[in-house]
């Protein structure tokens, strides 16, 4: 009895809370941001992306620069993610793991077509251009630093699949993938040293529709999208390697 | 017109994948069901005027996660029933012991 009172008084405070925080929200009103409605945020962002920074892609704006701390977790998260996977996947394996191993080898072990071969080696530096374009020209037009580095990802993925020796150097993708984190925090202490906050963009921006242009924008999403791939690819390769250690 | 019918084929198409993906016991078809799902979602994407992530649906969600699922798959059991079989006796085994 007791126990379901509290439960009871506990629903009433937290539904008073909930009530008291929705009243405050106008909900059905047009809160839809637009250049005449200049009271959005939204409205804040399109106005000033292209004037003060010169970029002429809005979203790049917001997430390198006005939300560039979140960008930071982000690439944070995705880190995590690439350690944690490592760390799970090259446990000691015991000898059931080994037996499975042995029961898998056949189908590891299979080579692709030529047709396969043939169209990844033709295809690995197309994309990888591609995904070079995406990401330092991610404050012009769609795209940037995840985007492009997913795309260079899926350029490893395909050589990864199609040739079995095919190994990617370790050391320079540990040593990419360290100077491009460092890089991101740096630009970001360059910001709180000289201009007073963390991520603060430069004064100097350059002339709208100009590859060097926006500041330090391009500059960061060249930083994550490097991040971003060798990342991507580490993961590709920690999982199509899962290999018994040899006592 | 020919648009919005297009869209209308595309979200039946959308929404048929979804349920096959759940429904379905063979892991590889349902990982191609996500794969479809998220190739129609970038379409729509570009088409209500987000390309940004357009491209990121495109390259993370068709291509990374299904081939991620693919390798998984390929590790461990293709059938859902079987796994789960393996599993049951596993731990049987290993309390009789």
């Amino acid at each position: 009895m007791f126990k379901k009172l509290i439960v009871f008084i506990l629903i009433g405070v937290i539904g008073y809370m909930l009530t008291v925080t929705f009243s405050n929200i106008p909900l059905g009103e047009n809160r839809i941001g637009s250049l005449d409605n200049p009271e959005t945020v939204s409205a804040f962002y399109l106005n000033k992306s292209p004037q003060d920074l010169k970029v002429a892609n809005t979203i790049t704006a917001i997430v390198v620069n006005f939300r560039g701390f979140d960008t930071l977790g982000e690439v944070t998260v995705l880190f995590l993610a690439a350690t944690g996977l490592a760390s799970i996947l090259y446990r000691k394996e015991d000898e059931e793991e080994e037996e499975n191993i042995k029961h898998f080898a056949h189908r590891l072990n299979l080579p692709s077509s030529s047709l396969v071969r043939t169209g990844a080696k033709i295809l690995f530096p197309l994309l990888l251009l591609l995904g070079i374009y995406v990401f330092i020209h991610g404050h012009l037009t769609p795209g940037g630093g995840f985007q492009g580095g997913a795309i260079i990802a899926t350029g490893f993925l395909l050589m990864l699949i199609s040739y079995k020796g095919f190994q990617t150097n370790h050391k320079v993708m540990v040593w990419l993938e360290s100077l491009a984190g460092l890089g991101f925090v740096g630009i970001g202490l360059y910001g709180l040293i000289a201009y007073g906050s963390f991520l603060q963009n430069t004064g100097w921006t350059g002339n709208l529709n100009d590859l060097i242009s926006g500041g330090l924008i391009p500059l960061i999403y060249i930083f994550i999208g490097i991040k971003v791939a060798t990342e991507l690819t580490n993961v590709l390769d920690i999982l199509l390697n899962i290999k018994p250690r040899k006592k | 017109m020919a648009l919005l019918l297009f869209l209308i084929v595309m979200a039946i198409i959308l929404i048929a994948a979804a349920i096959f993906s759940i429904v379905q016991k063979d892991l590889l078809f349902a990982v191609l069901g996500t794969g479809v799902i998220s190739l129609i979602l970038s379409i729509f994407f570009y088409i209500l005027q987000a390309p940004d992530v357009a491209i990121t649906e495109a390259a993370i969600g068709i291509a990374l996660t299904t081939i991620i699922f693919i390798i998984t798959i390929r590790n461990t059991t293709r059938d859902e029933n079987k796994y789960n079989d393996d599993h049951i006796n596993k731990f049987k085994t290993k309390k009789d012991v």
